[in-house]
This record gives structure tokens, sequence and C-alpha cells, in this order.
């Protein structure tokens, strides 16, 4: 009834920003869902994997931290990043490495990443009907060395790619890189491998660029670079506005 | 922990009581979660509304998780597709576009949106991502228990109601799940392929002009396939061929003696609760679309290529029209020996060549047209009809 069109009003498409401007009476549940935006970004290359976050912890108008990043290192071989809901996040982390802890104690080895993204696509459905209000995304090395992304949605709906972005600015940052990375839409063009260098490079502009324009991205940026050597980390700063 | 209580943590599992309306033959899968797994509690297979509330203290949770309604959530889940199947002849077609759409966003161009649950059934899904994933799996286990527990594959109606049986709990949540079921049932004996064979001789052979030498041209090529074809079966098909009148009831039989032995199936279910069986069906938001282009062009006496070409033109016209359906098309082809899979194709290059054919029959009207100006001239006054007919 009433309850529900008024409550569906406060929950548009930007409903955080709805709350803070006056549109008329509006009542309000409590929700347990907030927004803490930030951007997360995966690309997998023959021998290794990029994972970067920005830093910025935001809700509504404030910012919370300007120094909490997304992506968080599970195993030498394997990082997640993790964007939404700031609180289902950290709970979602946690689950994720007592299950990873579970599994070395029981097995005596170590979960691969595809082992670890089947683990997360249950662990996310079985909270199909309440769900973790969090866009994963996973970045590492499979079994045989080479590159691997795995990006899921809410309910744990997930597939291999080459190269994802998810969060706030995920829909301006993905269209890049099908362009740079994926070399869609363009012709006459030769399609070169991509190195680390060129990737970790690439990833720092996308970043840049996406800090002009998406509000809740920004402070800074921090790369985890997977190699078979392990997990090494980069940081930079971006626009502090 | 005094934490847990507050936060109501867990209460869900400790609540689950055993789902007594399912038959019992799937029964004691289903009686408790932690019984055949451990860690990985399947507690979602019981909707969170059939938790029992009586022992339940009030929590910070509980008070306001039994009124969140599914059109609280911030996010929206991926909807919109067009994908089709249909039986022919010679097997099933199943066909989908790769587009996975989230609101106005396409979260994935090359989704997968059919997959094979055994060497003779694939489904079709569409619906919620997460939904149809997760079902397929559970499908596709229970279709392997039953395959080793009764040494035969589950037919394709049985897949249907199974499915449909273990969707039913869920029916007025927001599970999402619409699948097309499309195989091939049936051992695959030399005796079925030969009836197989034998009814899509007769079906072809009426279906042209009731002409002898036609047919005993069918009948030839239909040796020329199998090592032995019986003398009554011929003198039966000549008999058939002969009476034109008899064609729709042959339509009849041939789908009536599939149905006792063996065949190609088409099966639809919808977590609603819905089930439906036929020879053509179109899920997604390019259905009406896809309809319109396989009602008109289907036949049971198709040729593979032919239904192929047929699949595919409609998922490229559905894709044309519908903005949730584009990318690529996948084409499945199932018959008696089991699925074979059409490379995908990129929708893009059909496009630019169909402009390209537009382009040059516009050219070539053009042509004609000057070309019947230039010869009225040449003939001097002319009638007024000749250059109203122009």
């Amino acid at each position: 009834g009433s309850l529900m069109m008024i409550s569906a009003r406060a929950f548009g498409d930007n409903a955080q920003m709805k709350e803070h401007h006056y549109t008329g009476p509006v009542e309000h549940k409590f929700s347990p869902y907030a927004f803490n935006g930030g951007t997360v970004l995966a690309v997998a290359g023959e021998d290794f994997a990029l994972v970067a976050s920005d830093t910025r912890l935001s809700e509504g108008y404030g910012i919370h931290s300007r120094d909490s990043p997304k992506c968080y290192k599970l195993t030498d071989t394997t990082v997640i990043g993790c964007s939404g809901f700031h609180g289902d996040c950290l709970t979602l982390t946690k689950i994720i490495e007592a299950r990873l802890k579970m599994y070395k104690h029981s097995n005596n080895k170590n979960m691969t990443s595809g082992a670890i993204a089947a683990m997360l696509s249950t662990i996310l459905y079985g909270k199909r009907f309440f769900p973790y209000y969090v866009y994963n995304i996973i970045g590492g090395l499979d079994e045989e060395g080479r590159g691997a992304v795995y990006s899921f949605d809410p309910v744990g709906s997930y597939q291999r790619d080459t190269y994802k972005a998810g969060g706030s600015a995920s829909a301006m940052l993905q269209p890049l890189l099908d362009n740079q990375i994926g070399f869609k839409n363009m012709e006459n063009v030769e399609q070169v491998p991509l190195t680390l260098e060129k990737a970790v490079q690439l990833v720092k502009d996308v970043f840049i660029s996406a800090a002009e324009r998406d509000v809740y991205t920004g402070d800074a940026l921090k790369i985890c670079i997977i190699t078979k050597e392990g997990v090494r980390e980069e940081i930079m700063p971006l626009r502090k506005d | 922990m005094a934490l847990q209580d507050v936060c109501g943590f867990l209460e869900t599992l400790d609540d689950i009581s055993p789902c007594t309306y399912l038959p019992n033959e799937m029964g004691y899968m289903w009686r408790t979660p932690f019984e055949f797994d451990g860690d990985s509690a399947f507690h979602f297979l019981f909707p969170p509304q059939q938790c029992s509330r009586k022992n339940r203290a009030p929590t910070l949770f509980s008070s306001t998780f039994s009124s969140l309604s599914p059109h609280q959530q911030p996010f929206q889940l991926s909807h919109g597709t067009t994908t089709l199947g249909f039986i022919f002849q010679d097997g099933v077609i199943a066909a989908a576009d790769t587009r996975a759409s989230c609101k106005g966003l396409i979260c994935c161009p090359i989704s997968q949106k059919i997959m094979p649950i055994h060497s003779h059934l694939v489904v079709n899904t569409s619906g919620s991502g997460a939904d149809c994933m997760l079902w397929e799996r559970i499908l596709t286990r229970e279709m392997r228990l039953y395959q080793l527990r009764h040494r035969k594959r589950l037919s394709v109606n049985g897949a249907a109601k199974l499915l449909s049986m273990m969707l039913h709990p869920f029916k007025g949540t927001d599970v999402c799940v619409a699948a097309t079921l499309c195989g091939w049932d049936g051992e695959e004996t030399q005796e079925t392929l030969q009836s197989c064979m034998e009814i899509a001789d007769v079906k072809e052979a009426v279906e042209q002009d009731s002409n002898v030498s036609a047919i005993s041209d069918e009948s030839a090529q239909g040796s020329v396939k199998m090592a032995s074809i019986n003398e009554q079966d011929e003198i039966s098909k000549d008999t058939q061929a002969l009476n034109p009148t008899v064609s729709n009831q042959n339509t009849k039989n041939a789908l009536s003696t599939f149905g006792e032995r063996s065949g190609p199936r088409v099966c639809y279910v919808c977590s609603d609760g819905l089930q439906l069986k036929g020879e053509i069906i179109s899920v997604g938001s390019g259905s009406p679309y896809a309809y319109a282009v396989l009602d008109d062009g289907w036949r049971w006496g198709m040729t593979v290529d032919e239904a192929v070409a047929l699949a595919r033109e409609a998922v490229f016209r559905a894709t044309h029209w519908d903005a949730y359906s584009g990318n690529n098309v996948d084409l499945f082809h199932i018959t008696a020996h089991g699925w074979r899979r059409r490379d995908r194709e990129d929708l893009k290059e059909e496009y630019y060549r169909e402009r390209e054919r537009e382009k040059k029959k516009i050219k070539e009207r053009e042509k004609e047209r000057q070309k019947r100006e230039g010869d009225e001239l040449v003939e001097g006054e002319g009638d007024i009809y000749s250059v109203h007919c122009g």
C-alpha cells in the first residue's frame, strides 16, 4: 500500500542522495544496508593478476575514512576486492578467511582461486533472501599459473573474466577496459598481449579518470600485484576532493 | 554468545524444520541441511517464511527481517534475455543470446545461458543469474543421482517435474527461474534410430507433392542411410503418400510414436510453478519477436541446416528489437547421439552483412527502374498504363 510506495520513493536509484534532499515528508524505515562507495578493478594477464581499489570510505555526503582499502589478501595466489556496504564486506571477508583456515586444516593445502570463487558463490547464495550487499571481484593465479579474474553479483552468480570493474565507478570504467584490454570496437588494431608494466600503468590512468568523475572514488589507489613470487602492493595518491 | 543472540545471527539456521510436504523418494535428502554436508549448509533450500517463530526471542534483526520485502534491496539482479527451443524431425535446437543486463547496465556481454546437464539434455535459463546458476547445478546433481540409482537417464518430462517440485517451496519469494529443458529422450539403440529415420521419411514423402517417383527417390535415399529397410515399411510409405488427406494424421502419429518410446522433447519450467510441453518454446523479453519468426518458418520436416538458420534468424531479430537482448548467439543441436554446440557467433557482423545486402538491393532496384524508364523513352509515347505500372 502507501507505505511501500513511500519507501520505494526513498529508495530510488540514488537512494543515498534522495535521503539528503528535501523532497517532501518521507517516512524512513530502518534499513540494514548503507552504501559506502568505492571502486574495485581486477585484470588478468598471461602470468600475473592485478586487483586494484581506491581507499575512500564514504556515506552520503561525508567521508568516513581516506585510508580504507578494499583489497584483502586471502592466500599467496589470491586477492579479493569487495565494495558496497562496508559492514557486509568486513563480515564476508571474516567468513572467507575462516573457511580458508578450515580447508587448510582439513585438506592440508591452500585453496586454489577457482575453489575460492566456487565457495564464495555458495556463501553468497546462502543469504539469498537477505543478501550481502557486496560486489566482489577475485583476482589470482589458477593452477597453471595463468591470471584469473572472477566477478560476482551480490547473490553469488559468477563467471571467469579477463578484466572487470566493480563498485560505484564500474559503469564508467568497464567500457574503457573493454576498449583498451579487450580491443573491442576497434578496427585494424594489433592485439598485443598485455604486459605487467602496461597493465599497471593502465590501471593507474583508469583510476585517475574515475576519481575525476565519480564522487565516491578518490584519495588513494592501492594495487595488489599477484605473480608467482607472491603478492606485492603499490600505493598511489588520487584526488582528495 | 551475547552478541550472537542480540543480532539473531545463525537463528534462521537453528529454526529449520524438516520439509514434510515433499515426496519421500527425495524426502530424506531434505530433512536436515547438515545431514549430508557438514560445513556448507544448504539452509537456503528452505525459504525464510517457513521458519517456526514460536521459540524466537524478539531480537533487533528478526523484527526488521520479517518485514523486509524483496524490493527494498538497493540493487537489482540480472534479467532480460531471448532464449528459444524447438523440436523437429532431426532433434532439438536450443538457441539463446548472451547478454546479461542489470536494469540499464549490461553486466556481462558474454554470459552463457545454455548449459548442458548431461549428454542428451541442455537447459536454456533465463531470469535471475544466480538463481539459474544454482538451480541448474542442483538439477544436474539430482539427475546424476537418478541415473546412478535407476541405471537409466531421467526423461525430459521427468526432469521438468523434478525441477518444478524443487522450486515449489520458493513460490512467492523472489527466486526467478524460467528454464527450458531441451533434450532427447530414450536410449539410442539402433531400433530407435531406425524408427526415427522411417518416420522422417514418411513425413518428407507426405509433405512433398504426391509424386511416386519422388517418393521412390526418398525411400532409395532412406535405404542408403540405413543398413536394412523393411519391405513392409516401403509399402506403407507408398500407400500413405497416395493419400495426402492422411497427412495431418501422420503428423500426430509421428509425434505420438515419439511419445511412446523416445524422441526430441522440449519443456518449460518456471519458478511460479508453470510447466509446459510443446514444440516451440521461447522465453524472455525478446520472446515475442522470436515467436514471430519461428511460427513463420517452423515445419516438422525441416533439415538441420534450415532449423539452425531459423533459430539464428529468430534470435537475431529478437536482439534487434529488444534492448535487453544482444551481443552473440549460442546454438546447440541435440539428437539421439547427444548434443553438439555451434560456435558462438557475434551478431554485429550479421548486422553489417544485412546492411550491405540492403544497399545492394536498393542499387539493383534503382538500376532496374532506370532501365525501364530508358525503354519507355525509346518506345515513344507509350501507354498511360505502362507509365503507371512502372
